[in-house]
C-alpha cells in the first residue's frame, strides 16, 4: 500500500461471509483489491437510515439512543487506549456549541496498517459511522483524517465522498471534509491533531482545554479512531446485543489486526477480541521461522517473549498479566535469527527521534535512554548500566504533555524483562552474530517536521 | 480549597528559577528540568509557589487548585 512497510501489506478475509454473529464483520465482502464502493457497500451491510428520524424532540431522543446503545454495546476505542467510546459521546453531546467529529486515521505508528486498510478498502463504513457519530452528537461537520502517506487511503474516502455527494439525501447530512495529516508517530495523538487541523503544527498541545469541550475551532469535538466508528456503523444497524456475541464481557466485539514478522501472509485481519496469537499466526498462514517473541501494542507497547507465548490470548484481560494491552491491535513477530538486543536500540533510537522535542525529559530521557541500550548492544555500558536505566526511567515517566515518553519507555523496559539473558550476554560478551543482520522491525522514516504539505479537500 | 504546583513540560525551558524559589517542592533533573512535587502546598509555601510562578521566564510554572483537571494527552480511540 505504502512504500516504507511493503512488508505488511496483505488484507485477508478471516472466512468466508456467513452469520452476522460470526467473524468477519468489519471486513465482510472485503475485494481482493480495492474499495467497495457504495453500492457494494449496501449490498453487504443494507442501509444506515437516519439516527435523527422525526423532528426535535424526537430527534434528539434517537441521537440520545444511539449513544446508549454504543454504553450498552461496550464499544471501547481502538486507536490504542481502549477508552470507553460511549463516554467521549455523552461528553460532547452534553457540552456546549455544535460538535465537530474527527475521524482519525493518522496512523503514525508504523507497526500498524489497519487503519489505512480499511480506509482503502471499506471507505463507506468508515463514513456511515463518522455519519452516525456526527448525528448523535449533534455535529454539522465530519473530518477524515487520514495519513499523507496512505495514498490509496485517501484516494478511497475522496472516491466515496464523491460517490454519496452524487446520491440524493435527506439533506440533513453533515457536510464531510478529507484531509491529509503529516506521517509522523505523535501525529494522531487527540491534541496534536486538534492543533494541526487549526492550522498549527501537527504536535500535542498541553491541555486543558479538553477536546471535548474546546477542540477543533473551539467547538466540542469528538475525535475516533476511524475502526471505531466502522463498528460504529455495525452498532447502529445490528444493536449493542448483537455486538456482544462476539469478544468478552470486558472487551467486547472484534478488532483488526496487524499482524507482522516471520509469517507467511503478514498483513491485516479480524479477530475476536480474546483470540488465541496461535490463532491468529495460523490466520496468517503460520510463522516462517522461529518465533523468539511478540511485541504486542505496537512500538509503544510491550515484548512478550518464550514461554509466556503459549497460551497467550489477544484481549487486554489476558494481556493485563503481561503488562500489556492490544493497543492499536499490533502484533509483530520477532524470529530467532535477529537480534532482540540490536532491534531494542534500534526502537528505543527511533522513538527517540520521533520526539516532537517540546518537552525537556522527553528530548534528553529518551537519547539518553537511547544511548545506554545501544552501549549495552555494544559491551560497552559498564557495571552501573542498570542503574542507570532506572534513574532513566524515573526521569521520564509522566513528564511530557503526552503519553510519547511513557510508551517509549515501557517498550524498551520490557525488552530488558524479555530478553534479559541476551542482554546480559550482550554486555559481557559485546555484539553477537546476528547483530550484524539488517533490521526485521520496521521501521520508517518519518522525521518530525512543522513543515508538511497541507492537503485538504474542498468543503461539501 | 488547597493548591499544588505543576509544570506545563512544553513552556519549560528549564531555567530554574523555581527550584531556587521552591525548594521544598521542586528540584532539577541532570538536564536542568524540574521535578515537581505536586502534594498539596502547605502554609508559606503557597504565597512561595505564586512567587516561583510569577518569577519563571517562560510561565511554565503554574499553581493550581486541587480539583482541577489533569491533561488527558492520550491517543484517540
Amino acid at each position: 500500500m505504502n512504500a516504507d512497510s511493503s512488508t505488511l501489506t496483505e488484507v485477508r478475509p478471516g472466512r468466508e461471509r456467513g452469520e452476522m454473529d460470526t467473524l468477519p464483520r468489519l471486513l465482510a465482502g472485503i475485494r481482493e483489491e480495492g474499495a467497495l464502493s457504495l453500492d457494494e457497500h449496501l449490498a453487504v451491510h443494507g442501509s444506515l437510515g437516519p439516527v435523527r428520524a422525526g423532528r426535535r424532540r424526537h430527534a434528539r431522543e434517537h441521537a440520545q439512543a444511539l449513544i446508549e446503545e454504543v454504553e450498552r454495546a461496550g464499544l471501547l476505542g481502538h486507536g490504542g487506549a481502549a477508552f470507553p467510546t460511549a463516554r467521549k459521546m455523552h461528553a460532547v453531546a452534553s457540552a456546549r456549541g455544535r460538535a465537530i467529529v474527527v475521524a482519525n486515521g493518522a496512523e503514525g505508528e508504523p507497526a500498524s496498517l489497519k487503519d489505512r486498510t480499511l480506509l482503502a478498502t471499506l471507505p463507506h463504513l468508515v463514513l456511515d459511522g463518522a455519519v452516525a457519530a456526527a448525528e448523535a452528537v449533534d455535529a454539522d461537520e465530519v473530518i477524515v483524517c487520514v495519513c499523507e502517506t496512505a495514498r490509496a487511503s485517501v484516494d478511497s474516502i475522496a472516491r466515496a465522498m464523491e460517490e454519496r455527494a452524487a446520491r440524493p439525501s435527506d439533506g440533513a447530512a453533515p457536510r464531510i471534509r478529507l484531509t491529509t495529516v503529516p506521517g509522523h508517530y505523535a501525529a494522531g495523538q487527540e491534541s496534536a491533531l486538534v492543533n494541526y487541523l487549526g492550522g498549527g503544527p501537527a504536535k500535542p498541545l498541553f491541555t486543558p482545554p479538553m477536546v471535548f469541550e474546546q477542540g477543533v475551532r473551539k467547538r466540542p469535538t469528538l475525535i475516533n479512531n476511524v475502526e471505531t466508528l466502522a463498528h460504529l456503523a455495525l452498532i447502529a444497524r445490528h444493536g449493542a446485543t448483537w455486538f456482544r456475541r462476539l469478544g468478552s464481557a470486558s472487551q467486547p466485539g472484534s478488532a483488526l489486526v496487524t499482524l507482522g514478522g516471520p509469517v507467511a501472509y503478514p498483513g491485516v485481519y479480524e479477530i475476536e477480541h480474546g483470540a488465541s496469537l496461535t490463532s491468529l499466526i495460523d490466520a496468517g498462514g503460520g510463522a516462517t521461522a522461529r518465533v523468539r517473541g511478540a511485541l504486542v501494542g505496537g512500538y509503544a507497547g510491550t515484548w512478550i517473549a518464550g514461554e509466556r507465548l503459549r497460551g497467550l490470548a489477544l484481549s487486554n484481560e489476558h494481556l493485563a498479566p503481561h503488562g500489556a494491552t492490544l493497543g492499536a491491535g499490533v502484533v509483530l513477530l520477532l524470529s530467532e535469527e535477529a537480534c532482540p538486543v540490536a532491534e531494542s536500540a534500534r526502537v528505543a533510537r527511533w522513538l527517540a527521534g520521533q520526539s516532537t522535542r517540546q518537552c525537556g525529559p522527553c528530548v534528553h530521557g529518551l537519547d539518553a535512554l537511547a544511548g545506554t541500550i545501544e552501549e549495552l548492544a555494544a559491551g560497552i555500558a559498564g557495571a552501573r548500566a542498570s542503574q542507570r536505566i532506572d534513574r532513566l526511567a524515573s526521569l521520564v515517566a509522566r513528564r511530557g504533555a503526552c503519553g510519547h515518553p511513557d510508551g517509549a519507555l515501557n517498550v524498551t523496559l520490557s525488552a530488558l524483562e524479555a530478553f534479559q539473558s541476551e542482554f546480559a550476554d550482550h554486555a559481557r560478551h559485546g555484539p553477537c552474530e546476528s547483530c550484524a543482520r539488517p533490521g526485521e522491525l520496521p521501521l520508517p522514516v518519518r522525521p518530525v517536521s512543522d513543515e508538511t504539505q497541507r492537503h485538504a479537500e474542498p468543503r461539501r | 480549597m488547597s493548591r499544588h504546583v505543576r509544570v506545563n513540560p512544553i513552556a519549560c525551558e528549564a531555567h530554574g528559577m523555581c527550584a531556587e524559589l521552591l525548594p521544598e517542592r521542586i528540584t532539577l533533573d541532570e538536564w536542568g528540568y524540574p521535578i515537581v512535587d505536586e502534594q498539596p502546598l502547605h502554609g508559606s509555601q503557597v504565597e512561595h509557589a505564586i512567587r516561583a510562578a510569577r518569577a519563571c521566564p517562560t510561565f511554565a510554572l503554574l499553581v493550581e487548585r486541587d480539583n482541577a483537571r489533569a491533561p488527558t494527552g492520550g491517543r484517540s480511540g
